[in-house]
């Protein structure tokens, strides 16, 4: 989608391929169904109204992830979610992580059955590392694209992505670490899982 | 000890992000040491179970259809539409006159930024003890540098009989846009070429201006191709314009 020419195309034929994973993003970033059913409507509303200034060359997707992101920062929602940050968050978000360790917890997630482990660690992501590792793991921006959409330059993407892996890495490790306890198996599948 | 230098690096070669010789880098070594293959085994592993886990909700066909409808292209007016939209018309020519001389002093006002902006980032290079990050004299060298750190690609002039050097360059930043700042030297000055998107600028900058002064620098601007050159430095404003026109003629 990146340098969709608008004039190419109504607004419709470029907005609606985009439709269900707007809407996936919406439901991720509201986590309720008929709140992320307002974003996306409010969304496209907001698009459509400004098609006409919309710039040649630009990123088209970009552009609507960044009307989406911005609609839901400025919600009830959103303000709620932002606001609620740790200052753990904050205060180092901007520094790149240097060290990352050697982690174990992915091999779970070869088991399928193990999948509501990950979504709820995703789930349970400050917003501004959800939004982040989701647009570049399931939407597969481009960190320059991913920084166009958030409006942030590519090292703070960089930062964000890093941090956010960080915590889903330790979230499961931790969970694993609860798991194991309770029923007993350090070794599965042969395999240790140094915890 | 090397590992650890090597899984710093290992996401964002895992995402694609690192430059190509970076990459090939990384394939060779992912491939020769068992531990850094297995962390990007697991890694990888870990993204397709995100990606899978993160596909989950879908809207419903009902919500899709309601949106579609109300985005789709409007019927054609009828006789009372257009005589509406005719007297509309007439106001919007009366108020447009009244608006014209303000939004040209907004417009000025906008320009005469970017150009300050422009002039700022020449000497924060000139000032920086690290001007460029991409230090080369081989415009093949410094072009693909920039693969994947801006959103654009740009071509630079063969400069073989020509009194200017290539040094180098690095990423920038004008109005919140990523762009190339290209630094050249011409006998013992320095030269930047800033390179744009010209849509994301939100000046509307003159097509046709002679090179100028900026805060006694010359600078000189023009659009091609939908990006927008800046050449600005201390040099004299006929190297500064022969330096454009290299760089015109490398673009055309």
């Amino acid at each position: 989608m990146s340098g969709v020419d608008p004039q190419s195309g109504s607004f419709e034929e470029l907005a609606m391929p985009l439709f269900d994973p707007l809407y996936n993003f919406a439901h991720w970033l509201t986590r309720n169904r008929d709140e992320a059913e307002d974003l996306v409507q409010e969304t496209y509303f907001k698009a459509l109204k400004g098609f006409s200034s919309f710039q040649l060359g630009s990123n088209f997707r970009a552009w609507m992830y960044r009307i989406l992101r911005n609609t839901f920062l400025t919600s009830f929602a959103g303000l709620k979610a932002t606001t609620t940050l740790s200052l753990d968050d904050v205060d180092d978000e901007e520094r790149p992580e240097l060290a990352v360790e050697f982690v174990t917890p992915e091999t779970i997630l070869m088991d399928r059955s193990n999948a509501d482990l990950i979504e709820r660690e995703i789930d349970e992501l400050p917003v501004h590392f959800r939004e982040v590792l989701l647009l570049c793991e399931v939407e597969e921006m481009s960190y320059q694209e991913i920084a166009e959409t958030l409006s942030v330059p590519i090292g703070t993407v960089m930062s964000r992505l890093s941090r956010a892996r960080k915590r889903l890495r330790d979230g499961l490790r931790q969970r694993m670490c609860e798991g194991s306890r309770m029923e007993q198996p350090p070794v599965k599948n042969g395999m240790n899982y140094g915890l | 000890m090397v590992c650890e230098l090597w899984k710093t690096r290992l996401d964002t070669y895992l995402d694609g992000e690192l430059a190509s010789e970076e990459m090939r880098d990384f394939d060779s070594h992912v491939h020769s040491c068992p531990t850094c293959g297995a962390d990007a085994l697991a890694r990888v592993q870990m993204k397709r179970s995100i990606q899978a886990v993160g596909k989950r909700f879908t809207p419903s066909p009902e919500f899709r259809k309601r949106v579609q409808r109300r985005i789709e292209a409007k019927p054609r007016r009828g006789a009372f539409g257009i005589a509406w939209m005719t007297a509309a018309a007439v106001m919007a020519v009366l108020v447009v006159g009244g608006l014209a001389t303000t939004y040209r002093a907004r417009d000025r006002a906008r320009t005469e930024q970017v150009f300050s902006e422009v002039a700022d980032l020449h000497v924060g290079m000139l000032a920086s003890s690290a001007p460029v990050d991409v230090v080369s004299t081989d415009r093949h060298t410094v072009k693909p540098w920039f693969q994947g750190r801006i959103p654009f690609a740009f071509d630079l002039p063969e400069l073989q009989n020509s009194e200017f050097s290539l040094l180098g360059g690095r990423m920038t930043y004008l109005a919140q846009t990523p762009g190339a700042h290209l630094v050249y030297s011409v006998r013992k000055h320095r030269i930047s070429v800033l390179v744009f998107q010209e849509g994301s600028l939100r000046a509307r900058l003159d097509e046709n201006a002679p090179a100028k002064k900026e805060l006694t620098f010359n600078l000189e601007t023009w659009s091609h191709g939908g990006l927008r050159y800046f050449v600005i430095g201390d040099a004299s404003v006929i190297d500064v314009h022969n330096l454009a026109e290299l760089l015109k003629r490398a673009a055309a």
